[in-house]
């Protein structure tokens, strides 16, 4: 690039007295009265999160029904790929791939994070470890066939005194006894504690917990109540009436029309287009045609006005 | 605002860094001092950013318009975030779901960003109608977009670092952005420890020290003056210097 050497003349009029220092400290007194007042007024909001001890008790069928998608990997989760697994190869954009590329950093295999370990940790229950012997010792079709029997089952499932299932009789195996004992242990708190557990005594990680709470319903029946879903820009929104992050109404935009709404790469194509823009609106200063709108259009007239105003023009 | 008071501010040649040398006396002007890393800073620095530059009592009558206010509006706004977030910071992250002083600077803290962002966005787009990377300050323009562009990673991991529902449902959808550009491997939104370090500490740092760039190129550059009448009137022909952005 050429580098020029008539650049905008420095100022040479007047100055005017300006105290910089003060103005900050106006507009920090400002904006903490805002700040104050806008808590007064609005406050925050902070609505307590869901627990899998509260979704399985309240939703038991749910809870057992995603229980099982993730057992006979048909879950959200266990279909998800990378970075979990390598079930599918990720979103691609043409020839990208990143989400394979970066490969499998945080392996869930769900039958054995969300059903097996968990119901191991249940002392003396020899019915469950010898159900769990039993199902994985089966064929894999006859073990999908006890799941979707059993699948179908829970969608007419009653629910029984204190959260328990009631189904229809049929051909589950195992399935049962291995689903009623998680049942069990989620409604008590227990499934939570497992699904932190790693080799380190204090935990901050709710990858576990937190995919399996999205593979059910009952996020879901909560965010569209708050009006959270993608369909309802719920990206950029928050709980209660709050204006959310409303910085990101263009990157939400994206997802509510085509080809990005129905596209199974919506993702990634909607952060790439949105990189594009991020990147054409930091180097605008080098972008001929966006550079000169401010020149087409004068804004700046009524900014500059005074000036203008004061300032004659060379050409009267 | 009375006028004329100040005279314009020196030029940010080399030579203005001498009164700083100066100071240091004997010692800057052997040659041993001259090869001094920290004479060699201080001269850099102060050549590029005298006092008088830094800080000046007087500004271009041009200055005269309510969007200047958005700019400095903006920093306060910062300031508010940072002093609401450091106060959070000392009492946990539980603190703010189980008292009422903790909620109360929970909102302080969210109402300042949305005012921060706010600010911000009228600030950047008064910038661009003024088209203020003209006369080499595109530095300035572009360290303003990019603390723009950082302070909205910033705000998501503070929002998924609530550890209440909006938390949960933020961040088992933000993962899949994430995931699909391979950005999940090193950064897991459902990750409570990882996303609160990265707001608390990594962001901050971040967002801090471009504003702060930001705001010396401002004060090193000066605040860009409007277009000319003739300019206005009958635009270059071949290119556009006075809208090319290269540094000086």
């Amino acid at each position: 690039m050429s580098r020029y050497t008539n650049r905008t003349r420095e100022w040479v009029g007047p100055y005017a007295h300006y105290d910089l220092v003060k103005e900050l400290c106006i507009a920090l007194g400002v904006m903490t009265l805002l700040a104050v007042v806008l808590t007064i007024l609005f406050s925050s909001p902070d609505e307590k999160p869901s627990t899998i001890a509260q979704w399985s008790t309240a939703m038991p069928a749910d809870f057992v029904t995603t229980a099982v998608s993730e057992l006979d990997g048909t879950s959200g989760t266990a279909e998800y790929g990378p970075p979990y697994n390598h079930a599918a190869e990720g979103q691609h954009a043409t020839f990208l791939k990143p989400q394979e590329w970066l490969g499998v950093s945080h392996p869930i295999d769900t039958a054995s994070a969300y059903v097996y370990e968990p119901l191991q940790t249940i002392p003396g229950d020899a019915a469950v470890r010898a159900a769990t012997a039993t199902y994985k010792a089966a064929p894999a079709a006859k073990r999908k066939q006890w799941t979707e029997a059993y699948s179908q089952a829970l969608e007419k499932a009653t629910v029984g005194p204190a959260g328990t299932l009631k189904v229809a009789p049929g051909e589950y195996g195992p399935v049962p006894i291995m689903m009623n004992a998680l049942l069990g242990l989620a409604q008590t708190g227990g499934l939570e504690g497992n699904l932190l557990r790693s080799n380190q005594f204090f935990q901050s990680d709710y990858t576990k917990p937190l995919l399996f709470m999205a593979d059910g319903k009952l996020l879901e029946e909560r965010a569209e109540a708050d009006h959270l879903l993608g369909e309802q820009w719920g990206m950029m929104n928050e709980t209660g009436s709050y204006p959310g992050q409303s910085w990101l109404w263009l990157y939400t935009f994206w997802y509510q029309i085509e080809p990005f709404k129905a596209s199974e790469n919506a993702d990634i194509l909607v952060v790439l287009l949105m990189t594009v823009l991020s990147l054409a609106f930091l180097l605008i200063p080098f972008i001929p045609g966006l550079r000169d709108i401010p020149r087409w259009i004068p804004v700046h007239r009524l900014i500059w006005r005074e000036h203008y105003r004061s300032t004659p023009s060379p050409e009267s | 605002m009375s006028v004329g008071a100040t005279p314009p501010p020196s030029s940010g040649a080399p030579g203005a860094g001498a009164s700083g040398a100066g100071a240091s006396g004997a010692v800057a002007s052997t040659s041993q001092g001259k090869r001094s890393w920290t004479v060699r800073t201080r001269e850099a620095g102060v050549g590029a950013l005298p006092p008088e530059k830094l800080l000046p009592d007087g500004q271009p009558t041009y200055v005269d318009s309510w969007i200047y206010v958005f700019g400095v509006a903006t920093l306060a706004a910062l300031m508010v975030i940072v002093g609401s977030g450091l106060i959070l910071s000392l009492k946990g992250p539980a603190w703010w779901h189980d008292t009422g002083v903790g909620h109360f600077f929970n909102s302080i803290h969210l109402w300042a960003v949305e005012l921060f962002f706010f600010t911000m966005v009228v600030h950047l787009w008064g910038k661009y109608w003024m088209a203020a990377w003209r006369g080499g300050r595109a530095r300035v323009w572009m360290t303003g977009a990019i603390a723009f562009l950082i302070a909205i990673p910033a705000a998501l991991t503070g929002y998924v670092s609530q550890q209440n529902f909006d938390a949960q449902w933020i961040s088992t959808q933000a993962k899949d952005a994430m995931n699909s550009i391979g950005a999940g491997a090193f950064f897991n939104v459902t990750n409570f420890g990882q996303m609160y370090s990265w707001h608390i500490l990594l962001f901050p740092i971040a967002v801090v020290g471009v504003v702060a760039a930001h705001v010396l190129l401002v004060r090193r550059h000066g605040v860009v003056p409007p277009f000319e009448l003739a300019e206005r009137s009958k635009p270059p022909k071949q290119g556009h210097p006075e809208t090319d952005g290269a540094p000086s």
